[in-house]
């Protein structure tokens, strides 16, 4: 089992996301993983700088890798899909490219630092029996479905992790902290990403088809392991009820912190009062 | 020696990239080489009579022929030489154009190569021996693996042909895949009434021995001899003795054993007749199921059977064929749908493989031929077919065509608009591929005459709405997106390799492609042979192809085993290991390295051991000559003075 990650928190989790930052902290030190800190970790250089050049975007995420390389570490752990997305590219874009990757990132790369999500961290090298042996509060009689997004698990072959399409590694972990996981079809449906900038009314539908059908399952709250999933779904709830004329009324909770309240971490510590929709709920025993 | 050598140009094939004058012109300045020129098609006619001629004219002892790959003229060449009245060894053919023109586009480092190439078969030509083929005689029996409708129709061909036939067969009964059709494009007849009379046939043609529920062991020998061990799987059930009466199975306990006949739709008793047509028409126990085999305990079947066929303590049995020929008719096995998680399978009962909804079509399948659900056993109205599901997709490493899905889905949703009128049928397709004779018409008639209706595009998901299902996708031709909420949706699942097609490649050294499929020596001019001598092939287990192609590969397959033992003998290919007993140490390592058991150690009068190869038996790998520590045994036609003669000229 990883004992010491390198942890690349991004930029939403210091803004939008602190809350998942904050609950990934504490899960990991009850859990015993020590997550080093990057120094002077810059942007993983998110859409904008790979849209209009890979290589500057592959370099701008390389350099958190080879800073942790430095520090001797070879898994950088990371909350965030798009961050993700941005250091596992790094590292395919110095395997197909190496000398011009050399040349814009301009400092040693080996290529062999692994980038990993904390679903993956939690799934695969902690794994679902032994959070089952740390719960301590069970979610006894709840329905928590998981939304895993587009990107955790896509496309295949570059991600690596759990079934594209029917992916159960959250279904697995939200089991083993109480609760009960009924089949969610929507699981991997797209939640319209950044399109609430600029279009919001496909944010709308395609949102609230998500959670029409988390209400139709009967869930009592949706885990997610995304910030923006995490924002479309929770933060713009109130204004999908107002566009589809919904009453919805679901808590979309980060794994990090349904895990984390399991293991009998206090709600403060993991920011759950963060949360738009409210929780207590969820919390309360039936 | 007297050495003529024929450079081809192979039209522009080698003349393109190679500059063979210039190579003709060189390879006059080789050793012995006393004629040289280039020619624009060697294997032609002329081609050949222009070699003939030169060997005449010029007294000429060898021949160099620098050409294609001697894959496929090798024999060619061999044989013009020998009507000229050189011996068919005092050949060989440098491969100038797949080792040389055709990888390299610059000319001139081509010719040097080609010049390389030709010196060193000239080389080797002048320590070439003549060699002799003997004669052997062929064992005129015929072994058949695989007993669909490809091996159903060969195995019938020679018999009717007069030849023994053995079949083996991995499953209880005979049939395979189409057995468990229920009607078969593009005439709509019943599949099982036309198999069936061919199964039974192959039950009673006494020159046809059938093994059932057994497995090809191990495979030894060569074309025209070839000695085959067959494990016969134990069954618990004494066949000689059992009568298929069926009693057993009306009162064994063990009522869930998988159906596999039924492809798990439904379930059956452990000890079993796979189906009412079963060839041979017999019981077997399953003894994952039985009660007796996994606890302990029941043994009612063997106080019921009224001839006391029960054996419990029967075990797998190994026994022995001797054949001259094989014919592989292995077939396939079909994608697993659960590896697409989108659409459900394995996870919602009522999204079921189109081989499933054959047996829910079928009259003797397990809802009696009435269109149901698997849930609920309600009969669906609106059903949507999928096609190419693990087909055309390299994500899931099916890039191929399965070729039959088209049509079968047509067939199966004619069957579905004609059992319940009432009904919608879906079809989602990305192309239709109905290329046979009375295809196209066949899938217009279920646009047309039928009304089914055909959306262009891909499904993205399936799930559970209530009891029913929501089917999401695209329709590509209107741009729209697409919601059908379907009471049952069949996949057409995807033509795959046969479950253990490797191994049993491995076993009768034939090849096979990245997917498993066989390979064949030629894809258009040879197409059911095998690139190892007296092996053939039929079926699918060659590639996708339907029942038509495969009955027409039987067939073909039967008059090639047909036309080899119209011979009562085979020459044997001289290119064998050679011992020089005044060499050999009699250490036997050329015994433990030999892969087909070529070689035996024999004592001489004094004592001394020595090692003996069987000429019939070698098949020329040459392990045994690397092997060697004394050099003692040489692989004919390619001994280690050949081979360093080669080398050596590279870098004189
Ligand atoms: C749903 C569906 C519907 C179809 N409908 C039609 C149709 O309407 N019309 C049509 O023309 N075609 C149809 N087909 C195609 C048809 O099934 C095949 O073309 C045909 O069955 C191929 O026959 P085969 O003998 O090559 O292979 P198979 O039928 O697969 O037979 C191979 C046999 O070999 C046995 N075997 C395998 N490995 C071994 C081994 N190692 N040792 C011994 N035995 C072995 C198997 O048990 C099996 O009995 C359909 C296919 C599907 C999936
Ligand atoms: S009862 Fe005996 S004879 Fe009848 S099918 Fe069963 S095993 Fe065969
Ligand atoms: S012994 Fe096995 S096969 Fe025979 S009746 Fe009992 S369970 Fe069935």
């Amino acid at each position: 089992m990883l004992k010491r990650v390198a942890y690349y928190p991004g930029c939403s989790c210091e803004g939008m996301a602190i809350e998942y930052d904050q609950s990934v902290r504490a899960l990991c030190y009850v859990l015993g993983i020590e997550l080093v800190g990057i120094p002077d970790w810059n942007c993983c250089g998110s859409t904008p700088s790979h849209s209009y050049d890979p290589l500057l975007g592959a370099a701008l995420a390389g350099r958190n890798l080879a800073i942790a390389r430095s520090q001797g570490l070879d898994v950088v752990m990371t909350p965030c899909p798009s961050c993700l997305k941005a250091l596992k590219t790094a590292n395919q874009v110095f395997r197909e490219r190496p000398s011009e990757f050399l040349d814009v990132l301009g400092m040693p790369f080996s290529g062999d630092v692994r980038a990993i999500s904390v679903l993956q961290l939690l799934y695969e090298e902690i794994g679902p029996n032994l959070i089952q042996k740390a719960v301590k509060f069970p979610f006894k009689n709840k329905k928590i479905v998981p939304y895993y997004g587009c990107l955790l698990t896509r496309p295949p072959a570059f991600a690596q992790f759990d079934d594209p399409e029917n992916p159960v590694s959250m279904d697995r972990l939200i089991e083993a902290a109480g609760a009960a996981v009924p089949d969610f079809p929507h699981k991997t449906e797209c939640c319209g990403a950044a399109l609430g900038i600029t279009q919001r009314d496909v944010v709308m539908r395609l949102t609230g088809r998500i959670l029409d059908m988390a209400r139709a399952v009967g869930a009592d709250a949706l885990a997610v392991a995304c910030p923006l999933c995490q924002q479309n779904l929770d933060l713009r709830q109130d204004q999908v009820n107002r566009a589809l004329k919904e009453n919805f009324n679901l808590p979309v909770l980060y794994i990090t912190q349904i895990i984390g309240c399991a293991l009998g971490i206090d709600r403060k510590t993991l920011g759950i009062e963060k949360l738009a929709v409210k929780t207590d709920a969820l919390f309360q025993s039936a | 020696m007297r050495i003529g050598v024929f450079i081809c140009q192979c039209g522009t094939n080698i003349a393109g990239t190679v500059d063979t004058r210039a190579v003709a012109k060189k390879a006059m300045e080789f050793p012995d080489v006393v004629f040289a020129v280039d020619y624009m098609y060697t294997c032609s006619e002329p081609g050949q009579k222009e070699i003939q001629d030169a060997i005449s004219s010029h007294r000429l002892q060898g021949v160099v022929v620098a050409a294609c790959s001697p894959r496929m003229h090798e024999p060619t060449f061999r044989r013009a030489v020998k009507k000229a009245g050189i011996n068919p060894y005092m050949f060989e053919q440098a491969n100038i154009r797949e080792h040389c023109s055709w990888i390299g586009t610059d000319r001139e480092a081509n010719t040097r190569k080609a010049i390389d190439m030709v010196r060193m078969s000239v080389e080797k030509l002048r320590r070439n021996q003549a060699l002799f083929s003997t004669q052997v005689a062929v064992n005129k029996r015929v072994l058949v693996i695989g007993g669909g409708v490809a091996g159903i129709q060969a195995a019938l061909d020679c018999s009717d042909g007069g030849l023994e036939v053995v079949m083996v067969e991995r499953e209880p009964s005979i049939g395979g895949k189409m057995a468990k059709l229920d009607k078969t494009f593009p005439t709509i007849d019943c599949s099982s009434c036309i198999l069936g009379p061919k199964m039974v046939d192959v039950a009673q043609k006494e020159n046809i021995r059938l093994y059932a529920y057994s497995e090809v062991e191990a495979i030894s020998g060569y074309i025209g001899n070839f000695k085959v061990d067959i494990r016969k799987k134990a069954t618990y059930v004494d066949w000689n003795a059992c009568t298929g009466c069926g009693e057993c199975t009306q009162k064994c306990p063990s009522k869930k054993a998988f159906d596999h006949f039924n492809e798990g739709l439904g379930a059956t008793t452990a000890i079993n007749i796979p189906f009412p047509q079963a060839i041979p028409k017999k019981a077997r126990i399953d003894s994952d199921y039985c009660r007796y085999l996994t606890g302990g305990k029941c043994r009612v079947c063997e106080k019921i059977c009224p001839v006391k066929a029960i054996r419990f303590d029967m075990k797998d049995e190994i026994v022995t064929e001797e054949v001259g020929a094989i014919i592989v008719a292995s077939g396939y096995d079909l994608f697993d749908a659960r590896v697409y998680g989108e659409y459900g399978g394995g996870r919602y009962p009522d999204v079921i493989s189109a081989m499933q909804y054959e047996r829910i079509l079928s009259a003797s399948g397990p809802y009696g031929g009435h269109i149901r659900r698997p849930s609920d056993g309600r009969e669906p109205k609106e059903i949507v077919f999928i096609s190419c599901v693990g087909s055309r997709d390299i994500s899931v490493d099916r890039p191929y065509c399965s070729g039959i899905c088209c049509m079968y889905i047509a067939k199966q949703a004619i069957m579905t608009r004609d059992h319940i009128p009432d009904s919608n049928c879906y079809v989602s397709y990305m192309d239709i591929r109905a290329p046979g004779k009375g295809y196209d018409e066949f899938i217009r008639r279920a646009q047309e005459e039928y009304g089914v209706k055909y959306i262009r595009g891909r499904v993205g998901r399936i799930y559970p709405r209530g009891d029913r299902l929501v089917v999401q996708g695209a329709d590509t031709l209107l741009g729209v997106q697409v919601e059908i909420e379907a009471d049952l949706v069949v996949l057409a699942t995807g033509v795959e390799c046969s479950a253990g097609a490797r191994p049993l490649a491995e076993k009768l050294r034939i090849s096979y492609d990245q997917h498993g499929f066989y390979m064949e020596s030629h894809p258009k001019l040879r197409p059911v042979e095998t690139n190892t001598a007296g092996v053939f092939l039929a079926g699918v287990c060659q590639g996708p192809k339907d029942i038509p192609a495969s009955v027409g590969q039987g067939s073909a397959a039967a008059s090639k085993v047909q036309a080899l033992f119209s011979r009562d003998t085979i020459e044997t290919d001289p290119q064998v290991a050679h011992v020089n007993e005044n060499m050999c140490i009699g250490c036997g390592k050329c015994e433990q390295v030999c892969p087909f058991g070529a070689i035996r150690m024999k004592t001489l009068r004094d004592g001394s051991r020595k090692s003996e190869v069987l000429e019939t038996v070698c098949q020329g790998c040459g392990l045994c000559n690397a092997t060697c520590p004394n050099k003692a045994i040489q692989l004919r036609h390619s001994t280690d003075d050949q081979i360093l003669a080669e080398i050596n000229t590279l870098f004189d």
